[in-house]
Order: structure tokens, then C-alpha cells, then sequence
């Protein structure tokens, strides 16, 4: 698999002697992602425990998103208007979301780390914004103002992130194994904490059992009040990253190089580490603690688009959120009526991938 | 194109890496930076390259300080090849040598023909055009310094500044590249290059700097610089001068410990 993608982008970028190529792998895999995101995404609204008709799903999301008028829906049931509109596809936006969302940030971790194995639930990052949602909803604030889920979780993300920069960079590199122990030992650290908390303030087992399930990641339930929660985010998010994704190809030179060809390195690095704690923490706040996503989707990407994050960056978030929403229809599809957690579904498919990449990278650790 | 230190030195967490340090490269010449290891060499060149900001004294292009200057602007000028090859991602070699042209374009303007052009011409300059499709991080270390020393060719700066670019070259890239730099600096460039080898300092470099415990012990012409009285005790050698049949003085080295300064 890895030797046939990367023989594909060999075989799409070679030059013909000079000048660019003739095709570049961005032309055939951004339509092919695009493609099965849509494909994805109305599979994730039809398929459920009361199926929908593919054209029914087509036809209301056009009606709802189109001007008023222009397609008729009244042939349409009201459930299953319900069930496309209110129920599954703010579902499905929130999956797309907190995948694109994910992935860019794990890419972005990547560059700055300049470690293929940097993600958020690895390195601790989703499991700071899980303890800071956490001291959200113990302390009542998420009831005041729905803004308070994702700014808490914004700051436990990014104080998470600080620390495991601060311990595992030296000179703007991290070695595999630093990385990895600092952030199991954060990452152990701030979840004991959420726990600690947990346990402490709760009397009623029923909402400290709910807290705890939304931490294992999950998307049951989501409405569009969710996607106004996290959408803001995620949007600003991957703008700080798309304007920087020439700044971080010159990261991954070392910052000495990136700096001599004209990268403001500190102001890049600070720029990139809040808006992958700004992303980090948009998704951990509408879906819990989802591992993995920003490991498995930017390094496949990487062997067929190569390295370069302008294109690199658009097909994570493209391909992230077509991963979270076809593991979401997995979760909630596998074993009805009950849901398997979509944390779960995510570590089935991202846990024996980390395992395979570090096994890949065994040299450099060390041992293994 | 001139870059001067003035008495410049840096301290980075309490220790002082190079201090009173006063030196100049200039267009049309070759400076080397000799010394040796944990003498300052890159230390000097980093200042030099505004990579490094000195906490005394000043760095200066063209008689700015090079602080003042913003950062693309002095991308544009001076070009910097590190020591440190190692790329962890799979950059085609093509890629790594378009970076050279960042300095130039806009954030989100693709390379234009003249950038295109100025890529072609510093790979085959630099020896690499068979390897543009090559993926940067699987290449020999030889081959990746030349790769790197392409991209800072591809920059056009003119200055360019390389840190030791011939430790991991085999005998052949390794004259190669010091004809280049001699070539570069006929054609107008300023060059400064950290080197071990004292023999390829006497015949490709202008003038040299010599580095000992953070402090410059002597700057000057070539033949001033390059002395045994100099060079015995900063290096603790003795030095044997030896004239090879191309009628050419070879300097022969012998270990003599009791001679190095500090010891």
C-alpha cells in the first residue's frame, strides 16, 4: 500500500526534463476526496435506523440550502424531512467538522514538531481540551453560554500543547521518543485530573456517567446548535493554517533554513500551535475525545500528495471529514440499536496504524 | 554586497559562544572561517546570516544592522546552507530547490518562468538536475548538502554563506563545490564558508578568519592568516610544509598536543 502511493505520486509528479509537471497528484486526489465526501455524507444522512432515499436526501438538503421555492419538497413526509434536516445532517456537518477540523490539525502538529507521529490525541492536546470542557460543565458555565464549552476547551488544548512543546522541542525539532513519552505522561497526567474531577463533583453517577461517555468521543445526538458551536472555529482554525502552509513546508527544513529563507519562525510557530489548539479544541467540545485522525488521514495523504501543505492541508480537511463521518455511520450502523462510540471506531482503525508507523520509525527510537 | 561584524559576540543561556568579533565579507572574495571544533565558526556565520541575533556588537549588510531589516528582505540578500542536511519528509529534490525562490513570490503565487528558470539553472549548477525527482529525504548525505547548496543558488542572493558544505562530499563534489564558490565569488557573490581542511583554504579562499575558544585570533589575506605561528597553537599541531610535484605547497600536520594553547 504505502510503496503503491508513493510509485502514484512518483508516477503523477515526475518532471519531463525541467518546468513543472504535467499533472500533479493534487489534480487527481482533491476532486477524488471531494467525490467521496459528498458520496459519504448523503450515505450518512440516508442510512440509519429508518432508512431515507438517497434522492429524498438530495432533494430536501437542496430545498433547505437552495432559495425558497426553486424545489419542492412537499411530496416529502414530515419525518423524513425531520429526520434529514434536524436529525442526521447536522450530525453528518458536525462529523465533517470535527474531522477537517482534526486532521488539519494533526498535519499542522506534524510540521511543527517535524514528527510524522505528533497528533492531538497522542501528544495530549484533545485530552487538555477534554479537561478543560470537563471544568466547563462541572462548574455550571456551559449553562450560561453555549461559547464557554469551546473557549475552556480551547485553553486546557492549548496550555496541553504549550507544555508538550516546551518538553519534547529542541530547536524546533522533536525527536519520536520525547515526544511520545511527554505526551503519554501529559496526557495520563491532565486525564487523571478530568477524572479526579469527575468523581469529586458528582454526586448523581447518572451526569458524571455522561460526561465520562462524551469523552470517549461520540456524535449521538447532535443538533445544529453544535455546528454553530464549533463551525466559527473550525473555520478560523483552518484559515490560520492555509495561511501558513508555505511557512510550515519551510518548517519541516529545520527553522535555521525556514528562517534564512524568510519565515518570521516565532510568530509562525505561535500562529500554528493556537490555531491547532483552536481546531483541537472546536472538535474535542461538540464530539469528545476522537483519536487518531490526525495520524492516519495526513500521512496517507502525504504519500501520494507529498509533503507540501498547500495542497496537503486542503485534502486533510476534505479527507478528514469524509473519515469521522464514514466511521460515524460505522458507529451508529454496526450494532443496532445500540451505538458504538465513535472514539472507539476511530482508535480501531488509527491504534494498529501508530503502531505500524513507529515500528516504521524503530531505528530512530532507539528500540521497540 | 558587504556583511560586517563589529565587534559583535553572542551569549546564548549564560554562555558566551563568540565574543569582540570583527570581521567583514565582501563581493568578488571567498572568506573562509577556520577553527577549531567549538571555536565559533558557526557561530560567526549564523550572525552573519542574521540568523543569530549578537547580544553585543552589531551584524550589518551593507551597513544596516541586519535586526532592523526584515526577514524576507534579508532572505533575498543573504542565503545560508546549514550543516544540518537531515530532511524527515519526502520533498522531491525539485521542491527542496524551489524553496530558494520562497523569498521572491508572494505567499500564494506559484513560481513564475523567470523562478522556474533560476531552479533549472542552480540544479545543474550544483550537480543535482539527474536527481529533481528524487525524493530529498532518501538521498546520500553528499547529496543532499549539494541539494541544499542548489537551493541557496536558486535564492540569487548575493551572499551566500555555507557551513562546512564539504564535510559529506566524496573527494570529486568536494573540489567541485569549492571551484564553485570561487567561480561564485569571480562572478561578484559574496562568499563565507566554514572549512577544516587548511589546504583547501590556501588554495580556493581570499582571505581567512581564524577562530579559537570564541574569539577571533587573526582575519586577513590568506598568507597572512594561514602562518605556522598562528596556526600551531590555536590547532596544537606542528606543521610541515611540503612542496607536491605541481610545484604547489602542501601543509602536513603532526599532533603535538603540548603545543594547543588551552592544554
Amino acid at each position: 500500500m504505502r510503496a503503491n502511493l508513493s510509485h502514484l505520486r512518483r508516477r503523477l509528479s515526475a518532471t519531463s526534463g525541467g518546468g513543472e509537471a504535467w499533472l500533479s497528484p493534487a489534480l487527481v486526489v482533491l476532486p477524488v476526496v471531494s467525490a467521496l465526501l459528498a458520496i459519504v455524507a448523503v450515505a450518512g444522512v440516508a442510512i440509519g435506523s429508518t432508512g431515507v432515499a438517497w434522492e429524498t436526501v438530495v432533494r430536501v438538503l437542496a430545498a433547505k440550502v437552495l432559495p425558497a421555492g426553486w424545489i419542492d419538497i412537499g411530496s416529502v413526509s414530515e419525518a423524513d424531512q425531520a429526520i434529514v434536516w434536524l436529525i442526521r445532517a447536522p450530525r453528518i456537518i458536525v462529523a465533517g467538522l470535527v474531522g477537517a477540523a482534526l486532521a488539519v490539525a494533526g498535519t499542522q502538529l506534524q510540521g511543527i514538531f517535524r514528527n510524522p507521529l505528533a497528533e492531538s490525541s497522542i501528544i495530549g492536546v484533545s485530552q487538555g481540551a477534554a479537561l478543560g470542557a470537563v471544568v466547563a460543565f462541572i462548574t455550571g458555565w456551559t449553562a450560561s453560554s453555549a461559547l464557554w464549552l469551546p473557549l475552556a476547551a480551547f485553553v486546557g488544548a492549548f496550555l496541553a500543547l504549550f507544555a508538550v512543546y516546551m518538553i519534547a522541542s529542541r530547536a524546533g525539532r522533536a525527536p519520536v521518543a520525547t515526544l511520545l513519552l511527554a505526551g503519554i505522561a501529559l496526557g495520563a497526567m491532565i486525564t487523571a485530573c478530568s477524572s479526579l474531577l469527575i468523581s469529586l463533583s458528582f454526586v448523581d453517577w447518572q451526569v458524571a456517567g455522561e460526561i465520562v461517555f462524551w469523552i470517549m468521543g461520540g456524535l449521538d445526538g447532535r443538533t445544529w446548535t453544535h455546528v454553530v458551536i464549533c463551525a466559527p472555529f473550525v473555520a478560523l482554525g483552518l484559515l490560520v493554517a492555509f495561511w501558513h502552509s508555505r511557512d510550515l513546508d519551510l518548517m519541516l527544513l529545520g527553522e535555521e533554513t525556514a528562517t534564512s529563507l524568510g519565515a518570521d519562525v516565532e510568530r509562525v510557530r505561535r500562529a500554528v500551535l493556537l490555531a491547532a489548539a483552536l481546531l483541537t479544541a472546536a472538535a474535542v467540545s461538540v464530539s469528545g475525545v476522537v483519536g487518531f485522525v490526525g495520524l492516519v488521514v495526513p500521512h496517507a495523504l502525504r504519500l501520494v500528495l507529498g509533503p507540501s501543505h498547500r495542497t496537503l492541508l486542503a485534502a486533510s480537511a476534505l479527507a478528514g471529514a469524509t473519515f469521522v463521518i464514514a466511521c460515524d455511520l460505522l458507529a451508529r450502523t454496526a450494532n443496532p440499536p445500540s451505538e458504538i462510540r465513535l472514539g472507539v471506531v476511530t482508535a480501531a482503525f488509527g491504534a494498529p496504524f501508530f503502531l505500524y508507523l513507529l515500528r516504521q520509525r524503530r531505528k530512530e527510537i532507539g528500540y521497540f | 554586497m558587504s556583511l560586517f561584524l563589529r565587534n559583535a559576540g553572542i551569549e546564548i543561556d549564560g554562555r558566551s559562544l563568540i565574543r569582540g568579533v570583527s570581521l567583514s565579507v565582501e563581493s568578488e572574495r571567498v572568506t573562509a572561517v577556520v577553527g577549531p571544533n567549538g571555536s565559533g565558526k558557526s557561530t560567526v556565520l549564523r550572525l552573519l546570516a542574521g540568523l543569530w541575533e549578537p547580544t553585543e556588537g552589531l551584524a550589518e549588510l551593507n551597513g544596516e544592522s541586519l535586526t532592523r531589516l526584515p526577514r524576507q528582505a534579508i532572505a533575498r540578500q543573504v542565503t545560508f546552507v546549514p550543516q544540518d542536511t537531515r530532511v524527515d519528509f519526502a520533498f522531491t529534490v525539485r521542491d527542496v530547490v524551489a524553496m530558494g525562490r520562497y523569498p521572491h513570490v508572494g505567499r500564494f503565487d506559484s513560481l513564475g518562468d523567470a523562478d522556474v528558470e533560476a531552479v533549472n539553472a542552480a540544479l545543474a549548477r550544483a550537480d543535482v538536475a539527474h536527481l529533481e525527482d528524487r525524493f530529498a529525504n532518501e538521498l546520500s548525505g553528499g547529496e543532499r548538502q549539494r541539494v541544499l547548496i542548489a537551493r541557496s543558488l536558486a535564492t540569487e542572493a548575493g551572499a551566500i554563506l555555507l557551513d562546512e558544505p564539504t564535510a559529506s562530499l566524496d573527494i570529486d563534489h568536494s573540489l567541485e563545490t569549492l571551484e564553485l564558490l570561487q567561480e561564485l565569488a569571480s562572478e561578484g557573490k559574496a562568499v563565507a564558508v566554514a572549512l577544516h581542511d587548511l589546504n583547501a583554504v590556501m588554495r580556493w579562499a581570499d582571505q581567512v578568519a581564524l577562530m579559537n575558544e570564541g574569539q577571533l585570533e587573526a582575519f586577513g589575506a590568506v598568507g597572512d592568516v594561514v602562518r605556522d605561528d598562528l596556526v600551531e597553537p590555536v590547532f596544537g599541531v606542528k606543521v610541515e610544509h611540503v612542496l607536491v610535484a605541481s610545484g604547489n605547497e602542501t601543509l602536513v600536520f603532526h599532533r603535538l598536543p603540548g603545543l594547543r594553547t588551552d592544554a
